[in-house]
């Protein structure tokens, strides 16, 4: 479920192609950064096992330069629980609707930075399932069209505002 | 050969030459702070800048070569002012917490306040909140107190090639920690303690364990026993203001009776045994086909750390045998408890080590606690001892000789080599050479393996063999030899060695993280030196020819190799993650 566990395509056709060039390593830091929205540490696994560069040197990179973000930077936090009972009572659909509706995949920010998605395992409130929460906020007892309108909710607040 | 003057001196020295290391030439003294002399300059302090003679220009002389003609003025007004700034810039972003700090009166940057007369702060204060991470509990590493030296990095990244530390964030933001925020527990150190030996301040330190061995010390239900590494006894006479290299073996066995101990051991004396069981796991793996060559010595734990971490396909390699000091611990618990009559539950063993590593080993796996409790219950360094000394009040250099407990003390030549690089290696092949031919190696003393070559491979004739070995020490040497033999293994070639020596600190044990400071090539020379006199003036060269090891396997062990010698004396090894999660940190068993 993870995403960010291997390399997408995209990506890997670039490391390979500027791995065996030197300090290219920021270079691929960018690509990382323009891809995701931001430089998962997973991914810095990734690549320091396939550029055989230790994670240190990534880290020490990535903290120099202010350019490059760690966390995901967008406005509001969608984290979608994925637990036993959220995705018995239908949390998939709504995951794959909220997905197509802010066409990113979990794991990325939206092209205008104002939302981000992941997916998380049980709130501890299976009682509301299927939930999902925004910066924190609990949505519960969900379907595909509540959830799209949370967000409508959302982007008309950040019109209004 | 370049010509220059220094302060007017003439000085001729070599073609690269720093300016720092020409003016040590001709005894002018420049101040330096982030310049260690076993590390290239990081050029992050500009205390030891000095001026071009008829020119305002400034350079740092650290990390500037000395060029043909120069004329170098290490001494004016403004220079000074320029020092005295320099300090007193870094004073405004460290705590003025000397008294209650682990460096203090052995502070390099304390040292350079007193010296410059440095009375006010005429810049405020900007502290940054820093946490402390003590999460490893074998360092400890306090950022708020770190002037960015860059020392430690260099040591655990290009001496130890280890990159658990690294720079975070830059300009006044910067600050040392492992990558991606990770605590050290989580993090791949290995617990050298290289960095620790290298700070000039608080900001690394060695986690303190006296406390426990005071509480036991103190405690009547307690059997308080203690053990000696080798290469402790020539360095602990640097804090009390002797000569590096000096034995001090009969001065130690006195003050640890004074301290408290029923038993005085000597861990030279599981050293011996080590040998003995490493040296038959040898020839066995040589002559029998029992398991891979070339077999890789497994006595320092920093080392077994980083091959789990970092090569675990070398995991067969590995001898099974434990370090010395745990073989010892395991003996005084079993073999010593059963002969002297004393419950093992009741016994606290103490063992003082170079070495800040064995602080993790004592609990890092099940094995560690054959007795059935923990066999080292604290393992202190030197620099731990020291302190101690000094909170007894003992005058340590007017301590009389006094003799250890025999039983798990006597120890040969071989043993007390342990401490050097090369050392095992010698000492095992003088055991090889014993039990493939029935003879003792002819010429003693293995030029080849000695010194302080980071690398070093020899070709010894033993008997019918020729046996190619390699010993390596600072664990950035190690790549080379674990390369040769991947890629031997790789081809489906002859392996390129029979048998492979490592230990992590550079020297050996003798300039482990846990010794008196102040380490250089010149110290670890004359500690060196004091471990091959004693060597040479030991009874017996050969560690099977200790009559106490001798009658260890007639009482209580059996065989060499024993099923008995596995249970007690061998260890096991897995792969360990690099980076994990706290959850997935692994201590067996808190030590008491
Ligand atoms: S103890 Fe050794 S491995 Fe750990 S951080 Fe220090 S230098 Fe690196
Ligand atoms: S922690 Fe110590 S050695 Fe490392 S950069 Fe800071 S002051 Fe220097
Ligand atoms: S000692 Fe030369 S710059 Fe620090």
């Amino acid at each position: 479920m993870n995403s960010y566990e291997t390399l997408p395509d995209q990506l890997s056709t670039y490391v390979n192609k500027w791995k065996p060039k030197k300090g290219s390593l920021v270079m691929i830091l960018h690509a990382v950064q323009d891809y995701y929205g931001f430089v998962p540490k997973e991914i810095c696994f990734v690549l320091a096992k396939e550029l055989k560069v230790p994670l240190a040197r990534i880290y020490e990179v990535l903290t120099f330069y202010h350019y490059f973000r760690l966390e995901l930077p967008a406005k509001y936090r969608i984290a979608v629980c994925m637990g036993t009972a959220c995705y018995l009572k239908g949390a998939p659909d709504n995951l794959d609707a909220i997905k197509e509706n802010l066409n990113i995949p979990e794991g990325r920010a939206t092209e205008d930075g104002l939302f981000t998605l992941e997916i998380v395992r049980c709130y501890g409130c299976c009682g509301l399932a299927p939930v999902m929460s925004i910066n924190g906020k609990i949505y519960g007892k969900l379907d595909k069209k509540k959830s799209l309108g949370i967000l409508d909710e959302y982007r008309q607040k950040e019109t209004d505002s | 050969m370049i010509h220059a003057r220094i302060n007017g001196i003439r000085v001729e020295v070599e073609e690269g030459t720093t300016v720092l290391d020409a003016a040590k030439k001709v005894n002018v003294k420049i101040p330096t702070l982030c310049k260690h002399p076993d590390l290239p300059p990081t050029a992050a302090c500009g205390i030891c800048m000095v001026q071009l003679k008829g020119t305002d220009k400034m350079i740092r002389s650290c990390c500037t070569e000395i060029t043909e003609g120069m004329d170098i003025i290490t001494l004016t007004p403004e220079i000074v002012e320029v020092r005295k700034t320099v300090l007193e810039l870094i004073l405004s972003n460290h705590p003025n917490a000397c008294l209650t700090c682990a460096r203090n009166q052995n502070c390099e940057l304390q040292s350079l306040a007193a010296e410059f007369g440095i009375k006010e702060e005429l810049f405020g204060k900007i502290l940054k909140n820093l946490e402390i991470d003590d999460s490893i509990k074998t360092i400890v590493l306090e950022p708020q107190k770190c002037i960015k030296c860059g020392r430690c990095i260099q040591a655990c990244q290009e001496m130890q090639n280890v990159w658990a530390l690294s720079f975070a964030g830059r300009g006044l933001d910067t600050r040392i920690a492992p990558a991606a925020d990770f605590t050290l527990v989580e993090s791949p150190c290995v617990s050298c303690g290289q960095c620790a030996a290298y700070c000039p301040v608080g900001a690394i330190y060695v986690y303190d364990d006296t406390a426990k061995v005071w509480g036991a010390l103190n405690d009547p239900s307690k059997h308080c026993v203690v053990q000696i590494a080798p290469a402790v006894r020539v360095a602990i006479g640097e804090s009390f203001g002797m000569e590096s290299g000096e034995l001090k073996t009969g001065k130690l066995y006195t003050l640890l009776r004074r301290m408290g101990f029923q038993a005085v051991f000597d861990t030279n004396f599981g050293a011996d045994v080590t040998i003995v069981e490493e040296a038959t796991e040898f020839v066995k793996r040589l002559t029998k086909g029992g398991g891979v060559l070339p077999l890789i010595s497994s006595c320092c734990p920093a080392w077994v750390d980083f091959m789990e971490k970092f090569h675990p396909d070398m995991i067969p390699n590995f001898s099974t045998c434990k370090s010395p000091h745990e073989i010892l611990a395991a003996l005084a618990k079993t073999y010593y408890a059963l002969q002297l009559n004393i419950p093992p539950s009741s016994i606290f063993m103490v063992s003082i080590m170079p070495c800040i590593a064995k602080k993790f080993e004592i609990h890092r796996s099940r094995e560690m606690f054959v007795s059935g409790y923990q066999d080292v219950n604290v393992s202190i360094t030197t620099r731990e001892l020291v302190r101690m000394i000094k909170q007894t009040g003992i005058d340590f250099s007017s301590l009389p000789d006094s003799e250890p407990d025999h039983m798990l003390a006597d120890y040969s030549g071989g043993g007390t080599i342990f401490g050097v690089t090369g050392g095992v290696m010698e000492a095992a092949l003088r055991s090889i050479s014993s039990f493939l031919t029935g003879k003792p190696l002819g010429n003693i003393g293995l030029n080849d393996v000695r010194g302080l070559k980071g690398v070093k491979e020899a070709r010894i004739k033993v008997g019918d063999y020729t046996l190619n070995v390699a010993v390596a020490h600072g664990l950035g040497n190690v790549e080379y030899v674990i390369n040769k033999i991947r890629n031997a293994r790789e081809k489906g070639e002859e392996p390129p060695y029979h048998f492979i020596e490592v230990m992590a600190c550079p020297g050996g044990c003798i300039g482990g993280g846990g010794q008196p400071r102040n380490i250089n090539d010149e110290v670890r020379r004359l500690r060196i030196n004091g471990l091959y006199t004693d060597d040479s003036h030991c009874k017996y060269r050969d560690c099977h020819d200790n009559p106490q090891v001798k009658r260890l396997y007639a009482e209580f062990l059996g065989e060499y190799g024993s099923k008995k010698s596995y249970d007690i004396l061998h260890t096991y090894y897995r792969h360990r993650k690099e980076y994990k999660s706290y959850r997935e940190t692994e201590f067996l068993g808190e030590s008491e």
